[in-house]
C-alpha cells in the first residue's frame, strides 16, 4: 500500500491577480510537490492579464483571450481556488486566515498579494452608482453598459489608465472628456512637448481633454448625470472615470498588525514584518518605493520564489522601468528620468510634420532617460543603454537617430546587444529569444510566445519578435519551397502523387510510398489519411480502405468531442424531416440517455455526448427508424441545406426542397478531398446561403443559376458563377460532374475555395462548358458512387470493425 | 513504480490489435492505451494526451509514434514524450510479448 506521506506545508495566496499568480508559478516551477496550495481571489475568475483590460473595453480584445490561468489551470495543478471570497482576517497566532464568507484556512506560509485599490477622490457625489475605477474586468463591464445606455463620459485623470480608459470609452462611441489637473498629460511620462503632441492625437480621434480642470463636485441624485468644475463648467457625463491614481491595497495587512507604510512594508527578500508572511506586487512598499507596472513584479516574484522554496537567498533589485500607451496607433515609450537637471543635457530630435519627437537625457556620458513618441521602434535599444549605464561618448552625435543611423532601414532588433529587454511586461531578453529559437527549431511568433512569454502580454513588441526570428533563421523565415510536399515525409507534392497513382497504376499506400521515395517506414497522420484518399478516388471498388489511414472521425463514423464521447448526426434529407423521425430520434435519446441534442448550423440534429461503446446500438436504431450517416465527421458530402422554395414561400420560383433532396440523394457517401457542402435557394434572396457553399444553386424565373468555390468558416469566400442552366436534370449533371472535378484534381484538404482560386475559375468553367468533357466526369461520379453509397452506420451496427468500440481488456 | 509489486497481466493476443493501431484496457484507475505499430512492436501509455487529456488511442500510429485525435500532437510511443514544438510526456507503462500474448504492467502505482 501506499506510504503515508510526509505532511506538505501549506501555502496560501491572498489575491488571485497578476503578482500572486506569477509567484505560484515560480514557486511550481521551482518545488513542484512542496506545497498543498489555496488561493484566495475576490474577483470571481481565474487570473487574467489586468494590463489588457484596456484592449477589451476598446473591443479589440476578449475577456478569454486575455485569461491567462482559467479555473482548469488551478486543478491541473492541484490548487485550491476560492474565487470571489475576499479574505478578511489573518490569525497570525493559529496561523490561518478566514474569508468573507467564513472559510478558513491554515497556512505554514503566507502569501499577500492584494494588489491596489484605484484612488476615488472624495469629491461630492463620489458615491453615486455611475462612479467607478479602472481595475478590473468588472470595472470594464459597467463601461461598456454604460456606452450603450448613455451618451456621454467623463474620465477624472490623464495619466496611463485614464486616457486608455478614454480612449475606449470612445471607441465605444461615447463622447468623452479627460479632465487633467496639471497643466500637460502623463506628466509622469512625458515631457511637455511629447505631451502636447499626444494630446492633439487624442483631439483627433474625437476625445475632448481640458487640463488644469479643478473637478468641483459629481452631480446627479441617484446616479452621477454631470461633473462640476470650480470655473463653472458643466459636463453632462452618464458614467465617471476615476483614473487619480492606485493605493497600495494594506487593510487586510494593517488589520493583522503586518508593518506598513504606504504600502505592506518588505525586505529584499519579499519578507513582511512577520516571516511567515511574504507580500508581492502592487501591495508592497519596499525600501520607501511603490509600484505600478508589471515589469518589477516579475523580478519580486522570482526573488519571492527563491525564498519560499529555500533554492536560493537572492535579493530583490529595483530596476528601471519604461512605459508604453496601449492605445493602438499611439507609438510612445518612456524610461527613466526624462526631465533631467541641472546637470543633464538634452538631446532633441522633432520632426513636427510626422509628429515625431524624440528626447534624450545624458549624464556623465551616460544615457539617464528618454521620451520616444510618434516614433519609438528603437525604445529596446535605448532601454538597454538605460538599464546597463553604457557609455555613449561614442555615439553621441547619431544617438539620437537610433542604431540604424546610415543604414536606412535595414537596422533593427539585430543591433541590440543581447542583454536588451524586447520584452518589458515579461522581461525576456534578446539573448533568451535568439536562445530559445536555436534550441527548440522555433519558427513563428506564436512559439516563441509560448516558449519565452516574449509577446505574451500587451504584445507591443511582436515585431520585434518577428524581426529576431527574421534575423535568426535569415532566409528560411519566409523562403516557402516551390512544390507544397504532401507532408515531411517526402519531397513530392500532391499532383505529382496523384499522378504517379494512375501512371504507374499504384493500388496501395506501401506501393506509392515505395514508388515516390517516402523517407519514413509508414508515413505520417498527415500523409496517411491523403494516400488513402488518393486511391480510393482513383481506384473506385478496387481498392480497399485503409481504416488505420483514417482520422479518428472517419474511422469512427462520428466527432470526436473534447472529453472523448462523440456527436452523431443522421442525415435529414434537404433539412427535410417527419414526425415518425423526430418521434425516433426522441426515442434514441431516451432510451440511450444522450445528454445534449441541438440543431446544428446545417440543417439537422446532433445528438451529443454518446459514448465509444453506445455508438453501434445508437445507429442500429436509427437505421431502424430509416435513418442513415449523415457524415457530418467526413471529409465527404456534408449537408445540403435548402429553403422552403416555391412550394411555400411567396417569392419562389422553383422547388429548391425538392432540388436539394435530389443533391443529396446523389451525391450522399463521396469521399471527397475536403468537406464539402451545398445549398439551394428557391429565388435570390437566398435564404439557404447558397453562396457561400461548395456549390450553390439559385433558381430564378428562367431556370437555375449554379455557383462553386464558396465556403463559410475561417476565411469567408462568396462563390462564383458557373453555369445558368434550365433544367434539374443539368443541375444535377453539373452538380456530379464539379465534384468529380474537385475530387479528382484537388488536393488533400484543399476545399473547393483554395482550389478554386488556385487552378482559377476560368479553367474550372472551360473544363464544365465542355459537354462531352463534363458527362464523362458525370459517369466516373456516378461509377464511385455506385461503390459509395453504402450507410457505414448500418455496416458496423451490423459488427463490422468491432474492436473499435471495445476495450481489449479490463483490469478490476 | 515499485517493481517488486508489478503483476504482468495477459491482455489479449498481439493480432487483437490493428496494424497499426491501439486498443484500450480500461482500469479503475486511468485508461491504458496498448499500441501495435507496423513492424509489430508493442508499447503501453497512459490513454491522456499530455496537451489536453485527448484519447490517444483513437489517433494514427505511424513509426513509433501516434498522432493525438484531438489538436495533432505527435507522441512518442517508446518514452510517452511529446514531439518539438510541443511539450509534455504521457506515462508509460511497462507491457511486453510472450509468444504472441499481450503481457502488462499492472498494480505497484
Ligand atoms: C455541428 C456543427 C455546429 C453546430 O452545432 O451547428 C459543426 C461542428 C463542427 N464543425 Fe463546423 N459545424 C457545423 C456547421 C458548420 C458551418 C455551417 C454550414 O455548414 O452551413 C460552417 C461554415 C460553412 C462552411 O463550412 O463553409 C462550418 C465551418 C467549419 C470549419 C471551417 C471550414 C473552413 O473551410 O474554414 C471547420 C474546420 C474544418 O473543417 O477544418 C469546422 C469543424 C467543425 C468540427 C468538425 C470541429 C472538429 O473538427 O471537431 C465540429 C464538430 C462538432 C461535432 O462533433 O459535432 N466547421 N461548420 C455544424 C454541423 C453541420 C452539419 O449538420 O453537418
Ligand atoms: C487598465 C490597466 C492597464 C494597465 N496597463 C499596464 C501596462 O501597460 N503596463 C504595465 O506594466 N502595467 C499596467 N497596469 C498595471 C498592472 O496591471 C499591475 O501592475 C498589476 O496587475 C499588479 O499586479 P498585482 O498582482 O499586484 O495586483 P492585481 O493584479 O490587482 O491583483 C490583486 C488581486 O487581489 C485581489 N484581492 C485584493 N484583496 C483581496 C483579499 N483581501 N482577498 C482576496 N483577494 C483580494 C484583487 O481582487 C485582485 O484580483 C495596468 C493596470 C490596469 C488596471
Ligand atoms: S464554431 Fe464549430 S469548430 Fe468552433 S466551437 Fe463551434 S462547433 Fe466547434
Ligand atoms: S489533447 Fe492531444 S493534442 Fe490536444
Amino acid at each position: 500500500m501506499n506510504m503515508i506521506a510526509p505532511r506538505r506545508s501549506r501555502l496560501v495566496l491572498v489575491g488571485n491577480g497578476m503578482a500572486g499568480v506569477r509567484a505560484l508559478e515560480e514557486i511550481l516551477s521551482r518545488a513542484p510537490h512542496e506545497f498543498s496550495i489555496t488561493v484566495f481571489g475576490s474577483e470571481p475568475h481565474g487570473n487574467y492579464n489586468r494590463i489588457m483590460l484596456s484592449p477589451v473595453l476598446a473591443g479589440e480584445k476578449t475577456f478569454e483571450a486575455i485569461t491567462t490561468h482559467p479555473k482548469s489551470w488551478y486543478s491541473e495543478n492541484a490548487i485550491e481556488l476560492i474565487a470571489g471570497e475576499a479574505v478578511i482576517a489573518i490569525d497570525r497566532d493559529a496561523k490561518t486566515v478566514t474569508g468573507e464568507l467564513g472559510t478558513t484556512r491554515p497556512y505554514d506560509v503566507l502569501l499577500l498579494a492584494t494588489g491596489s485599490n484605484p484612488v476615488i477622490i472624495p469629491l461630492p457625489g463620489h458615491k453615486l452608482p455611475g462612479v467607478i475605477g479602472f481595475r478590473d474586468i468588472a470595472d470594464v463591464e459597467t463601461m461598456i453598459a454604460a456606452s450603450q445606455s448613455g451618451k456621454h463620459a467623463v474620465v477624472i485623470g490623464g495619466g496611463l489608465l485614464g486616457l486608455e480608459a478614454a480612449n475606449g470609452l470612445a471607441r465605444n462611441g461615447m463622447d468623452t472628456t479627460v479632465l487633467h489637473i496639471m497643466p500637460t498629460l502623463m506628466e509622469r511620462q512625458l515631457d511637455p512637448v511629447s505631451a502636447g503632441l499626444l494630446k492633439a492625437d487624442l483631439e483627433t480621434r474625437g476625445l475632448k481633454v481640458i487640463t488644469e480642470a479643478n473637478t468641483k463636485a459629481i452631480l446627479g441624485e441617484d446616479r452621477a448625470r454631470g461633473v462640476t468644475l470650480a470655473d463653472g463648467t458643466e459636463l453632462p457625463a452618464d458614467i465617471v472615470v476615476m483614473a487619480a491614481g492606485i493605493r497600495p491595497n494594506i487593510a487586510l495587512a494593517k488589520e493583522a498588525g503586518l508593518a506598513c507604510g504606504r504600502g505592506i512594508q518588505v525586505d529584499d527578500g519579499m519578507t513582511t514584518s512577520d516571516p511567515a508572511i511574504f507580500a508581492v506586487g502592487e501591495c508592497v512598499e519596499h525600501r520607501g518605493a511603490l509600484f505600478g507596472l508589471v515589469a518589477p513584479l516579475w523580478d519580486m516574484a522570482k526573488v519571492l520564489a527563491d525564498r519560499v522554496t529555500k533554492t536560493a537567498a537572492t535579493d530583490y533589485v529595483p530596476a528601471v522601468t519604461g512605459t508604453r500607451l496601449k492605445v493602438t496607433g499611439i507609438d510612445m515609450f518612456s524610461a527613466g528620468d526624462f526631465m533631467g537637471d541641472g546637470n543633464t543635457d538634452d538631446v532633441v530630435f522633432r520632426d513636427a510634420a510626422r509628429g515625431v519627437h524624440k528626447k534624450l537625457v545624458i549624464r556623465d556620458d551616460k544615457l539617464i532617460g528618454a521620451v520616444l513618441y510618434g516614433e519609438a521602434r528603437d525604445s529596446a535599444w535605448y532601454f538597454d543603454m538605460i538599464r546597463t549605464g553604457a557609455d555613449i561618448s561614442a555615439l553621441r552625435d547619431t544617438l539620437v537617430f537610433g542604431p540604424s543611423v546610415g543604414g536606412g532601414e535595414a537596422a533593427g532588433v539585430e543591433t541590440l546587444p543581447d542583454t536588451a529587454e524586447i520584452c518589458g511586461c515579461n522581461g525576456v531578453s534578446k539573448g533568451t529569444i535568439l536562445e530559445a529559437i536555436g534550441k527548440h527549431k522555433l519558427t513563428t511568433v506564436d512559439q516563441v510566445r509560448a516558449r519565452t512569454k516574449a509577446s505574451a502580454s500587451c504584445g507591443s513588441c511582436t515585431c520585434q519578435v518577428e524581426g529576431l526570428l527574421a534575423f535568426a533563421l535569415g532566409g528560411d523565415y519566409d523562403a516557402t519551397p516551390k512544390i507544397k510536399a504532401v507532408c515531411k515525409c517526402t519531397a513530392a507534392g500532391h499532383d505529382a502523387v496523384r499522378a504517379a497513382i494512375m501512371d504507374k497504376k499504384l493500388k496501395s499506400i506501401p506501393a506509392v510510398m515505395r514508388a515516390m521515395g517516402w523517407t519514413t517506414p509508414d508515413g505520417c497522420a498527415s500523409c496517411r489519411p491523403a494516400l488513402n484518399y488518393y486511391l480510393l478516388c482513383a481506384w473506385p471498388g478496387e481498392y480497399a480502405d485503409d481504416s488505420r489511414s483514417r482520422f479518428v472521425n472517419e474511422r469512427m463514423h462520428a466527432n470526436i468531442q473534447k472529453d472523448g464521447t462523440y456527436s452523431v448526426v443522421p442525415r435529414m434529407w434537404g433539412g427535410v424531416t417527419t414526425a415518425a423521425e423526430l418521434r425516433a430520434i426522441a426515442d434514441v435519446v431516451d432510451k440511450h440517455r444522450i445528454p445534449t441534442v441541438k440543431v446544428t448550423g446545417g440543417q439537422r440534429i446532433d445528438l451529443l455526448g454518446v459514448r465509444k461503446e453506445q455508438l453501434p446500438e445508437v445507429w442500429r436504431d436509427l437505421n431502424a427508424a430509416g435513418m442513415v450517416s449523415g457524415h457530418a465527421y467526413g471529409k465527404a458530402l456534408r449537408t445540403v441545406k435548402t429553403c422552403v422554395g416555391s412550394e411555400w414561400c411567396r417569392f419562389g420560383t422553383q422547388d429548391s426542397t425538392a432540388m436539394g433532396i435530389a443533391l443529396e440523394r446523389m451525391t450522399w457517401g463521396s469521399w471527397t478531398p475536403h468537406k464539402t457542402k451545398m445549398a439551394v435557394s428557391g429565388c435570390p434572396r437566398n435564404c439557404a446561403e447558397a453562396t457561400i457553399k461548395d456549390f450553390g444553386v439559385i433558381a430564378t424565373e428562367a431556370g437555375w443559376d449554379l455557383y462553386v468555390g464558396g465556403n463559410g468558416g475561417i476565411k469567408v469566400r462568396v462563390t462564383d458563377l458557373l453555369a445558368k442552366v434550365a433544367t434539374e436534370d443539368e443541375v444535377l449533371e453539373y452538380a456530379a460532374a464539379f465534384m468529380q472535378l474537385y475530387r479528382e484534381e484537388a488536393w488533400y484538404l484543399e476545399r473547393t475555395a483554395p482550389w478554386v482560386e488556385r487552378v482559377g475559375i476560368d479553367t474550372v468553367r472551360a473544363r464544365l462548358s465542355d459537354a462531352g468533357g463534363r458527362k464523362l466526369l458525370q459517369q466516373r461520379f456516378q461509377e464511385s458512387q455506385h461503390h459509395a453509397q453504402t450507410d457505414p452506420w448500418a455496416e458496423r451496427a451490423a459488427g463490422a470493425e468491432a474492436h473499435e468500440f471495445h476495450a481489449l481488456a479490463t483490469v478490476e | 513504480m515499485d517493481g517488486s509489486m508489478l503483476v504482468w497481466m495477459d491482455i489479449g493476443h498481439l493480432n487483437d490489435i490493428p496494424r497499426p493501431g491501439s486498443r484500450v484496457v480500461t482500469t479503475p484507475g486511468i485508461d491504458i492505451a496498448v499500441f501495435r505499430t507496423a513492424d509489430d512492436r508493442v508499447f503501453a501509455l497512459h490513454d491522456r494526451c499530455p496537451h489536453k487529456a485527448g484519447k490517444l488511442s483513437q489517433g494514427i500510429v505511424h513509426g513509433d509514434s501516434v498522432t493525438c485525435p484531438l489538436h495533432n500532437w505527435v507522441i512518442g510511443l517508446e518514452d510517452g514524450q511529446a514531439k518539438e514544438p510541443d511539450e509534455g510526456c504521457s506515462r508509460t507503462v511497462p507491457v511486453r510479448l510472450e509468444d504472441g500474448r499481450i503481457l502488462l504492467a499492472v498494480g505497484g502505482a
